[in-house]
């Protein structure tokens, strides 16, 4: 009898993860029962030993379970920002979580699964695995948004999460089942053999693009974000912006630029317009936000925007492009919401604008990294955000989508405008009423140095990154 | 005209059932109560709750029988080809069942299957 090949190196940092999700689990049963701090750090070490893994792997490229799995260039440097992302989240928990009293194992666990549901959306080489991985990072995401159960916000931000979440799925899987329908299969390549354009396939793509359009947040897509954003703990909310975010992305990517790249024409005027409406959108919406949550949340739509930019110019440097931008992204966004996360009163409240009133006079280093993050948001040199943007904008110029680099360029100048008026509010503003102390954390502050250290290189250094982002790309593309 | 044959089943189930609900409105005694003229006689109140309400508990213990139900659907298939399967099926089962054990000790230790 004849046996499939298993290979296991395919999906090493997975399983590393998954390994660590199983651990923490077990550790959860055994004392000591009231302090947690140690799964914190297994979880930790988990992901850094599955960054080694991405690292050791690095340059190869293998595929297991008959074409399923692909482990290539793209979806290692993939698997760097979510690693990336999900230490960073793991970090900034260890803290907010105790002083909430609400440290347990399986919110460790299940940021762990989610992690594995995209590393293996980022390495998905069918549609059938994009979809389970997409069904394992979004039912740990759902759980994770309603952790804080006795807050009534939280609630409904998993409810809301989860009923949009499988509405917005259903349309995925309808996807699926129509190019299935038009090409007799779900694997990636074999799709890009046998693609038509017929109506078929039109309508299934259209469908895909809904489903992805919902998990990256794309406007009209994107209505579940800001209320999600607001009520989830604000360590998820960050996993939400940064990790599924780039998970979506790598799939979307990887399934439009491989196999449906004989109907490019089509979507890219879908994506056209997805881009400029996500954009304007966004940022529009984001400034009359008083909510500092709210803010940020529009302002990852807005981002998306941007990303979606680098898609509709194509080609090695658009795609690359979105593949830097995503790193660069991840970084400020988790750091922006690290630093609210940090000055988070114990019952969700100050967050708002006015509470940041005069904030850099009670914690002026918190303060000084919340703005050298919303300066990377906006596009100022020497952060990575500008480096991230020059290339998304000047692909779009080099492939003649002027139009689209305009108004992504205007929409950089209404964005500076909200997040300029928070750092005008932490520094030119006296104070409003009293504040409650916050308590000084060293892993969150760790996870701000490692935030602001990435933005920094990326801004200052950005050519071996650019130059990775794009040799991942490659093989996609050929 | 293939379908006649068809058409004509059809008509003929149309009249006798017809008939059967025709007949007896002519012949049977009709005494009717409230309950007969409800819109599903069957003895349930037809506008409530479809169960009432019920403890989660339930609930709970109708996922925990899905750890079982699986292990069964698995290693069912499994047993029959044991031989054929040999180490490589031993090792992959053991795999398996390590990962379903875990969530069954997670249950139990966490109390999961106390019902009070």
């Amino acid at each position: 009898m004849d046996f499939p090949a298993v290979s296991l190196r395919a999906i090493l940092p997975a399983i590393v993860i998954l390994t660590t999700a199983a651990l923490v689990l077990l550790l959860d049963l055994l004392p000591p029962r009231e302090r947690k701090g140690h799964l914190a750090v297994v979880s930790l070490a988990g992901v850094v030993a599955a960054l080694l893994a991405t690292t050791w792997l690095w340059g190869g490229e293998s595929r297991a379970f008959r074409g399923m799995v692909v482990l290539d260039g793209y979806a290692l440097f993939l698997d760097l920002v979510i690693c990336y992302a999900a230490g960073l989240v793991v970090l900034l928990s260890m803290d907010y979580l105790r002083e909430r009293g609400l440290e347990s194992g399986e919110y460790y666990a299940l940021v762990l699964l989610a992690t594995v549901g995209m590393m293996l959306m980022a390495s998905a080489g069918d549609l059938i695995v994009v979809f389970l991985s997409l069904e394992l990072m979004s039912l740990s995401l759902y759980v994770l948004a309603g952790y804080f159960r006795a807050r009534l916000a939280s609630g409904e931000a998993a409810m809301k999460y989860f009923l949009l979440g499988a509405f917005a799925t259903s349309f995925f899987l309808y996807g699926i089942a129509l190019v299935y329908g038009s090409t007799g299969t779900t694997n990636l390549d074999r799709i890009a053999a046998s693609a038509s354009r017929d109506s078929l396939m039109m309508v299934g793509v259209a469908l895909l693009l809904v489903g992805f359009g919902f998990k990256i947040s794309a406007v009209p897509f994107h209505m579940w974000a800001p209320d999600v954003y607001v009520g989830a703990p604000t360590s998820v909310t960050a996993l939400i912006a940064t990790g599924s975010k780039a998970a979506a992305f790598a799939a979307l990517i990887r399934v439009l630029v491989t196999s449906l790249r004989s109907t490019q024409p089509d979507w890219t005027v879908l994506l056209w317009g997805l881009a400029a409406a996500t954009m304007t959108v966004g940022n529009v919406v984001a400034i009359a936000q008083s909510n500092l949550k709210r803010m940020l949340a529009y302002s990852s739509v807005a981002h998306v925007g941007y990303m979606l930019i680098g898609l509709v110019a194509g080609g090695v440097f658009g795609t690359g492009a979105v593949l830097f931008y995503l790193l660069v992204y991840t970084f400020t966004t988790a750091g922006a919401f690290g630093v609210v996360l940090l000055l988070e009163h114990a019952g969700g409240e100050g967050v708002s604008l006015a509470d940041y009133a005069g904030r850099a006079r009670r914690h002026p280093i918190l303060a000084l990294v919340l703005s050298l993050f919303l300066l990377s948001l906006i596009g100022i040199p020497p952060f990575g955000g500008f480096v991230g943007k020059f290339y998304l904008f000047g692909a779009a110029v080099r492939s003649g989508y002027i139009g689209l680099a305009v108004i992504g360029a205007l929409n950089t100048a209404v964005a500076s405008y909200y997040y300029l008026r928070l750092i005008v509010y932490m520094y030119m503003r006296e104070p409003e009423g009293v504040e409650a102390v916050s308590t000084p954390s060293f892993a969150g502050g760790l996870a701000l140095a490692v935030a602001l250290v990435g933005i920094v290189v990326l801004g200052v250094v950005p050519t071996p990154f650019i130059d990775l982002a794009q040799a991942a790309v490659t093989p996609l593309l050929r | 005209m293939e379908s006649l044959a068809l058409l004509m089943v059809f008509g003929f189930a149309a009249a006798v059932a017809g008939a059967l609900l025709y007949i007896p409105s002519l012949i049977a005694p009709r005494r009717e109560t409230p309950i007969k003229l409800e819109p599903f006689e069957c003895g349930k109140d037809p506008v409530a709750l479809p169960e009432g309400r019920f403890a989660i508990k339930f609930a709970t213990t109708a996922i925990f029988f899905i750890i079982v139900d699986i292990e069964l659907m698995f290693l069912w298939p499994w047993a029959v080809l044991y031989r054929t399967l040999g180490w490589f099926g031993f090792a992959e089962m053991l795999v398996f069942l390590g990962i379903l054990m875990l969530g069954f000790l997670y249950i139990w230790r966490k109390g999961g299957l106390e019902w009070d």
